[in-house]
């Protein structure tokens, strides 16, 4: 972005007060464009959440959300985004140490840093379908322990459960973590632990008061843009959980793929809005915290 | 001493780095023998899961849909992107910081809750200007912006945009021509960037397709995979197959606009 | 607790004895012997890659030598590790805990030997007064200038008593004007604590103006060892002769223990040397030129092509047709020639060195 100030060359046009007009016509498009495909859904699902089916102002939507069901769709919804994210913010910040440590041009850095770029965003169907065929009933790694006598789906076929969606998570949490946490590693200067160390500091010192603080800010805040990641999944528990049923993502969809949509039509929007704040709220904070870890880990 | 800590090193990143290989490469291998298998365990491997590809006529057309979709995405995300992003850079600087917001909203509105405030509007489209799922576009050039807005914005960063427009204007171009023969040819890769970030994301979205009633890829493995699973994982390797090649594309070419720490605004 | 806390420990003497570091094939340090007097401020100096950083890092034991020992009072040290040394040190640059404010930084050196918080207190306070930041206590890296962070990370070397203090280039990343002030202030401090210290840098100025003793390397090995004025003034090889000062190369000729050049004969410093061609190293001071009289031709008479002003002297560049040379003296006297004049030259009657090397000197 460039600095503010100078006012561009005027054009040759001999404009008075259409000048202003002129200069705002430019970015007229794109403000149309968002405002008819972000702003107005989401101004739909804020007026639709507290429209009762007459169309009269109400909280009944939300009195929806009270009930057991949609209840226990939340409080999963949050425990496997929660699980989800601190295991792949452990595991991932392990990995980002193992490739921040090597040579920052070589060939496992850049190897490492694309497959996780590609590995992020492979989720949905295609992870899911992966995940079956590694670990379902007739998988690949199944079939294998079977093989040597160890039968893994011996209380149960969990993979379509919560802990084969969380481990089905973890797959793609772990190259995000890598992805954003690596910059917070690569910001720590040799120079620190050097000082660290001719200060009296032993490897644990450095890391306890040195590496530890600077790198708990970014570390917190990627696990919450982890946790918001999580919880705004939708596609792997649809193709995962066929039945549907109890998530938050697939509440929503249940409602409105179903025939019972007429009844209550704000319920689903009153979903949709509650997922946005609790996201909205979640974003803040990582960009609250990543604000803190730039100043000190340029 | 130092060796010590050395070989300590070493021997953690070796254990993480073959571990987490293990980890994410077994799935991906996992499919490719999937979708390899013959009728029964002893059955030598087969590629008839990939040939029965072309014999779906569901897959096919979603699979050509969908690369029309990512073209049509790109293509619109750059032709309403960058000249907004020129336009705010030269003449109205004041509301940048309003637009980069705009443009990461997008962030913090899960896929699945949007799709609930786009139905009616979808609705309104299919019955006054057209049912066909290639105005999925209007709704991915959305999702893409985060992306796309931080990798123009990297890119016009590193060009001279003030000098340069004015000094074409100046020889009398027009704002179209000021586009297309001087910014754009400027940042090739950030543009490339911008556009292989949208085509990936485009081939790997399942929720706004499936919740409007549209088939798309992804939507149309999920679909086959109920009665042929043997097909539709191989069509999920494919698509995963071709956003790694892209994405490589990416890292070669684009290399040094995907730098984190990079902050825009600087000119060496 | 009185102002002889500053003092902190008498000066210790520091022995490099044999010092050798490879990587791979690449020999950084050759058998560095080097000793520093207790309370003696010593500076290596020298180009990039001459082995300068090198020696520091062993002596600090941020990395192992290949061969030779580290001695501190005349104890091996070469076996410990780099946090159990006690040595003081400061970096060029990102040298501050960034989380930390000053007084922390200060600090954490004696939060690492469980001094108690009012001790700490006490020593940060006193060592900050010691480099003049005694109000900047409460401010974090990023509210500090380069020097006033430098001069932090003195405060905080120095807070743990060390037994010697290694600066690495420390003024390098800084402003001109800040640097010869916060080098001055440095050696002061160093003074006053007496404390035995290693300064390592690129900039000849800097090191010949704090020394007590300069060592100058190149590849590897040390030049020549000696105070400031006597590796200027007597350069024991033509690399220290071109790395220290600047200095005219001019084609001349040995013969019985003098050499010739354009005209004029000049005692050497080696007077054994060979005869036969060489290249004589004529330091800018040392040429004067004459601009009254019938100049007349030949070698030694030239055109003024341009007139630095570096001050309370300039330098001037003078064309003699088939080579330019640099002559140095009191601003006063260089105007009498302002650019465009005919000059004659002289070269005083000092001893020189000559090189014999066919390559380019060394970039200083």
């Amino acid at each position: 972005m460039t600095a503010a100030g100078n006012p561009a060359v005027t054009p040759a046009r001999p404009t008075r007060g259409g000048r202003f007009t002129v200069t705002w016509v430019g970015v007229v498009p794109f403000f149309v464009y968002v405002g008819l495909f972000l702003l107005l859904p989401t101004a739909i699902i804020v007026v639709g959440s507290f429209t009762d089916p007459k169309g009269g102002f109400s909280l009944a939507n939300f009195q929806g959300i009270n009930k057991p069901y949609m209840l226990k769709s939340f409080q999963q919804s949050l425990i496997i985004s929660a699980i989800s994210a601190g295991a792949g913010a452990i595991f991932g910040s392990l990995l980002a140490y193992a490739v921040v440590t090597g040579n920052p041009n070589g060939i496992l850095r850049r190897a490492v840093m694309s497959a996780s770029g590609v590995l992020a965003q492979f989720g949905g169907v295609a992870l899911a379908f992966a995940f079956i065929a590694t670990l379902g009933t007739i998988g690949f790694v199944t079939e294998f322990l079977l093989n040597h006598g160890i039968d893994i789906f011996h209380n149960g076929v969990w993979l379509y459960e919560t802990p084969g969606l969380i481990l089905i998570y973890v797959y793609f949490q772990i190259p995000l973590m890598l992805l954003v946490f690596l910059p917070a590693l690569d910001g720590l200067r040799p120079q620190w632990r050097e000082a660290a160390e001719s200060l009296g500091g032993s490897t644990w010192h450095y890391w306890r008061y040195v590496a530890g603080p600077l790198l708990a800010p970014s570390f917190l805040g990627c696990t919450l843009l982890l946790f918001a990641n999580a919880f705004s999944a939708y596609a792997t528990a649809a193709a995962l959980l066929t039945q549907g049923g109890v998530l938050v993502p697939l509440q929503i969809q249940a409602l409105i793929t179903s025939e019972t949509e007429a009844a209550q039509p704000g319920l689903a929007q009153a979903l949709a809005l509650a997922m946005i704040i609790i996201v909205v709220i979640v974003m803040s904070l990582y960009a609250l915290l990543q604000r803190r870890t730039s100043r000190w880990l340029r | 001493m130092i060796k010590a800590r050395r070989r300590k090193l070493r021997i953690f990143r070796f254990t993480v780095l073959v571990v987490m290989g293990l980890f994410f490469f077994l799935p991906i291998g996992a499919m490719f023998e999937f979708s390899t298998r013959g009728n029964s365990i002893n059955a030598p491997r087969t590629l008839d899961a990939w040939v029965q590809i072309s014999q779906t006529p569901g897959l096919i057309k979603a699979i050509t849909v969908s690369l029309q979709l990512a073209v049509i995405t790109s293509i619109g995300m750059v032709a309403l992107l960058l000249p907004t992003m020129v336009w705010v850079r030269l003449r109205l600087p004041q509301i940048s910081r309003a637009v980069e917001f705009i443009c990461l909203l997008p962030l913090t509105v899960p896929a699945i809750a949007l799709v609930v405030g786009l139905r009616p509007i979808y609705r309104w489209i299919e019955i006054n200007i057209d049912p066909s799922i290639l105005t999925l576009a209007f709704a991915y050039l959305i999702l893409v912006l985060p992306y796309s807005y931080r990798s123009l914005d990297a890119g016009l960063a590193t060009i001279d945009l003030k000098t340069l427009s004015e000094a074409a204007r100046s020889l009398g171009a027009g704002w179209g021509t000021v586009m297309l023969r001087i910014v754009i040819p400027n940042m090739p890769s950030a543009i490339l960037n911008a556009c292989l970030l949208s085509v990936a994301l485009v081939l790997g979205e399942y929720t706004v397709a499936n919740l409007l009633n549209f088939q798309n890829l992804q939507v149309a493995v999920a679909y086959v995979g109920l009665t042929n699973a043997g097909t539709s994982i191989a069509v999920a390797v494919g698509s995963l197959l071709l956003a790694f090649i892209l994405l490589m594309v990416l890292a070669l070419v684009g290399g040094r606009l995907q730098q984190q720490n990079y902050i825009p605004g600087q000119r060496t | 607790m009185s102002a002889e806390i500053t003092r902190g420990k008498a000066g210790i003497e520091v022995q490099l004895q044999d010092l050798s570091r490879r990587y791979g094939p690449v020999i950084a340090l050759n058998d560095l012997n080097l000793t520093l007097a207790p309370g003696e401020l010593v500076a290596l100096l020298g180009p990039s890659g001459c082995g300068k950083t090198t020696a520091m890092r062993l002596v600090a034991g941020l990395e192992e030598a290949n061969g030779g020992r580290v001695l501190f009072g005349g104890k091996d040290v070469t076996d410990l590790p780099a946090n159990k040394r006690d040595v003081g040190m400061v970096f060029q640059a990102y040298s501050l805990f960034p989380h930390m404010t000053a007084m922390q930084n200060v600090a954490f050196g004696l939060r690492l030997r469980r001094k108690s918080s009012d001790e700490r207190r006490q020593r940060a306070g006193e060592m900050l007064e010691l480099v003049g930041l005694s109000g900047f206590a409460d401010r974090y890296a990023h509210q500090l200038s380069g020097g006033q962070q430098q001069r932090v990370a003195l405060a905080r070397a120095l807070a743990i008593e060390p037994t010697v203090l290694l600066l690495d280039e420390p003024l390098s990343a800084l402003d001109a004007k800040v640097r010869s002030r916060l080098r001055d202030e440095i050696r002061h401090v160093q003074l006053e604590v007496g404390i035995t210290t290693l300064f390592v840098t690129h900039d000849q100025e800097e090191a010949l103006a704090i020394a007590d003793r300069v060592g100058v390397m190149q590849s590897g090995h040390l030049e020549q060892l000696g105070p400031p004025t006597e590796i200027y003034s007597r350069p024991a090889t033509p690399f220290v002769a071109e790395f220290v000062g600047l200095t005219n190369r001019l084609d001349g000729n040995v013969k019985s223990g003098a050499v010739e050049v354009r005209g004029t004969r000049l005692p050497l410093v080696q007077p054994d040397a060979a005869d036969g061609p060489a290249t004589a190293l004529v330091r800018p001071e040392a040429v004067s030129l004459a601009v009254d009289g019938d100049l007349g031709t030949g070698p030694m008479v030239g055109t003024v092509i341009a007139v630095a002003f570096l001050g309370a002297t300039s330098r001037v560049t003078v064309d003699l047709g088939d080579v330019t040379v640099l002559a140095q003296m009191p601003t006063a006297t260089a105007a009498a020639h302002p650019a465009g004049t005919r000059v004659r030259l002289a070269f005083r009657d000092d001893p020189v060195l000559i090189a014999r090397e066919e390559k380019a000197a060394v970039e200083a």
